[in-house]
């Protein structure tokens, strides 16, 4: 078998010191909105007593879910085996790292009480999903260094699939977690089902690859490493399989939902009548974020995969933001049931659909969060040696001719 | 193993020991216990400030609907007074700890109006969800929030099945020293704990009698001679959303 030789990225790149310069200024934005709203009350944001979870969460939930699933590739390269994905596996570590620090920075700086982390981090009420998610963050974080580590420690190659093995199964663990924030949530008519959880695995494999796509495309051409037609082709049909799978488990959330009658009046509410919700529901995520990049996906043209790919992984990456949102804000936008068949009128907004408009300091927070994530990346692949010398296709694979790529490697599913 | 008969293993020694010590025994505890009985039949105020929380009480509220007017905002000014909850003018932020809510039947057209606030659960999904343990439920069924290790985190506020919490979106000043609050913190209704402590009962309660309406009744709900344990017996009440489970405390008749 060959070994794979890996490198940095060297020189002085002005592309790569003024992405940073700009990503640097994303954070500092992100730092003075979240000390502005901490400084002022969370009424300087679109936040409010009914929609109490904005902006903020919706951005950090996509990046918590989307660092499960940028580990996909490094999985299916140490516990499935597959050759094509092995010298991809540190990136897919970094990757999924940078995206749980970037969302778990968002999340903490949301808090209204941010000032009292280590609170947080010391005192536990095991009852809580929320308390299991704090042990299965910081987990999660520790369980892939140990995997990045005895990737990158030749000596301790041996151990990688048993640690891709770990990994992988507390990543699920993870992903059910971060679901069952929502699915525990006995008394909302959107939520207290137990297929958010499937679901939230589901998007986070489908979100995570998007993200690693463009991840892996804008590193290869900020470092003229040169990146294989056949590689982008499995890349890219893998994602329009778990694109498939999102849909999948969004079909069964909608339809056992319509089936109660009890649950009648939010599916109208998400499907039909919701306005913007109904909008992002159907053109965001189900046409834009799922249609059609699996259709561009399983039609690529021989030997030009990457554009293709490329918008598709962009599609399915702003189709999640939808998803995350219409689930999010939608779920509490529609208001809580308090008395089944009756209509109800009160000061506090009872039995009102809320609106919601995300604010300037939510939006800004959030992109910080992508920012500090894309600053991660960087910082390591300058340091470390996450990078492959090539991953030209004949480099990945030996075997590998120039014919068009096909069904000669089925993605796993 | 080998049976024993009666005549085998009877001791007449040993018996007499053992009645003698079950009469010292009952002697002894008798005043104890039947002190206890006497102090958990009555009310709480019995309580001294330094004695903890007994599960022995559970507090309770009972709200008469019929006596309920369309209109009246009594309880809600008494709260919003007590507790020092003056607002910004922002009813989409402004905390609100007890509401007055209307109720219309779209098949008949029949209308009610009732209060609505913290229904202080026996099994609560506030504190269920709350990753510090901030969000507590005292032994007498008061459930509360420790200002102290509340992080803001809101998930209590979307596991409310009441909408009973708000978030305190803004600088609170002018704050009573017996119901504090802190921006960033989330809060609701305390049945007015401190008035409770004292035997009093709550500020909204308080001023429903005053108001001439008289619906709602506080009390002990574990005292069966308590006003509100005998009218939960005698007539039909209703939870709020009793398919959840979670017994609240609070209660509604003619709803």
């Amino acid at each position: 078998m060959r070994r794979t030789t890996y490198r940095e990225i060297t020189g002085q790149y002005i592309g790569f010191y003024g992405l940073m310069a700009g990503l640097g200024v994303l954070i500092l934005l992100s730092l003075a909105a979240a000390w502005h709203m901490e400084h002022q009350g969370h009424h300087v944001t679109g936040m409010t007593n009914q929609i109490v979870w904005g902006m903020p969460h919706v951005l950090a939930i996509f990046l918590i879910v989307a660092a499960s699933g940028a580990l996909n590739v490094a999985s299916i390269g140490t516990v499935f085996g597959r050759t094509w994905y092995k010298p991809l596996g540190r990136l897919s570590g970094l990757l999924a790292l940078a995206l749980l620090v970037g969302g778990l920075a968002v999340l903490v700086l949301d808090l209204g009480r941010a000032d009292r982390i280590l609170v947080a981090m010391t005192t536990y009420n095991f009852k809580s999903i929320f308390a299991w998610n704090i042990y299965l963050y910081t987990g999660f974080m520790a369980v892939v260094v140990v995997y990045l580590w005895v990737q990158m420690e030749r000596r301790m190659n041996r151990f990688a699939p048993a640690a891709g093995l770990v990994a992988m199964i507390w990543r699920l663990v993870l992903t059910t977690g971060t679901g069952s924030i929502f699915g525990f949530l006995v008394a909302r008519q959107a939520y207290d089902a137990a297929v958010m959880a499937p679901l939230f695995i589901a998007m986070s494999l489908s979100l995570g690859l998007a993200c690693f796509n463009l991840t892996l495309a804008a590193t290869c051409r900020g470092t003229d490493l040169e990146l294989g037609d056949g590689l982008v082709s499995r890349l890219g049909r893998l994602l329009g399989v778990l694109a498939a799978v999102v849909l999948y488990f969004t079909a069964v959330q909608h339809l056992a939902n319509l089936y109660a009658a009890e649950h009648a009046g939010i599916e109208r509410f998400i499907l039909l009548e919701g306005g913007v919700f109904t909008a992002l529901f159907w053109l965001g995520q189900v046409v834009l974020g799922g249609l059609v990049p699996i259709a561009l996906v399983f039609t690529l043209p021989a030997g030009r995969a990457l554009g293709r790919v490329l918008l598709a992984s962009i599609l399915v990456f702003l189709g999640g933001i939808a998803q995350i949102y219409v689930i999010v804000i939608g779920g509490q936008a529609y208001p809580l049931v308090l008395f089944p068949g009756k209509e109800v009128q009160s000061s506090f907004f009872d039995g009102v659909v809320m609106s919601y408009a995300p604010s300037w300091p939510e939006i800004t927070l959030g992109v910080g969060g992508f920012a500090m994530a894309a600053v991660i990346v960087m910082v390591g692949l300058r340091a470390l040696r996450f990078l492959p010398e090539s991953l030209a296709d004949a480099a990945l694979d030996p075997h590998h001719s120039a014919a068009p790529t096909g069904a000669e490697e089925k993605a796993p599913a | 193993m080998t049976g024993r008969t009666p005549q085998q293993g009877f001791d007449p020694q040993r018996r007499r020991f053992l009645s003698a010590a079950a009469a010292a025994a009952g002697v002894t505890l008798a005043p104890g216990v039947t002190l206890y009985g006497v102090t958990a039949a009555g009310s709480a105020a019995a309580r001294a400030p330094e004695d903890p929380v007994t599960s022995s009480v559970r507090w309770g509220l009972l709200v008469d609907v019929n006596k309920c007017r369309d209109g009246c905002n009594a309880c809600v000014t008494a709260c919003v007074e007590e507790n020092g909850l003056r607002g910004n003018g922002r009813p989409e932020t402004d905390a609100q700890w007890i509401r007055k809510v209307e109720l219309r039947d779209p098949s008949t057209g029949a209308k009610r109006s009732l209060p609505l606030m913290c229904q202080h659960c026996a099994s609560p999904p506030c504190v269920d969800v709350c990753p510090t343990g901030a969000s507590f439920k005292r032994a007498d069924g008061i459930v509360l929030v420790d200002k102290h290790i509340c992080i803001g985190c809101r998930y209590c506020m979307l596991a409310c099945p009441y909408k009973a919490r708000s978030f305190i979106h803004e600088v609170v000043e002018d704050q009573k020293p017996y119901a504090p609050r802190g921006k960033g913190t989330v809060e609701s209704c305390t049945f007015c704990v401190h008035r409770v402590d004292e035997g009093r009962t709550p500020a909204c309660v308080e001023a429903c009698a005053e108001a001439g309406g008289d619906a709602m009744t506080f009390g002990d709900l574990n005292d069966p001679n308590s006003r509100i344990s005998k009218q939960v017996a005698a007539y039909v009440t209703d939870q709020i959303r009793p398919d959840l489970g979670l017994d609240p405390g609070v209660r509604y008749r003619n709803l």
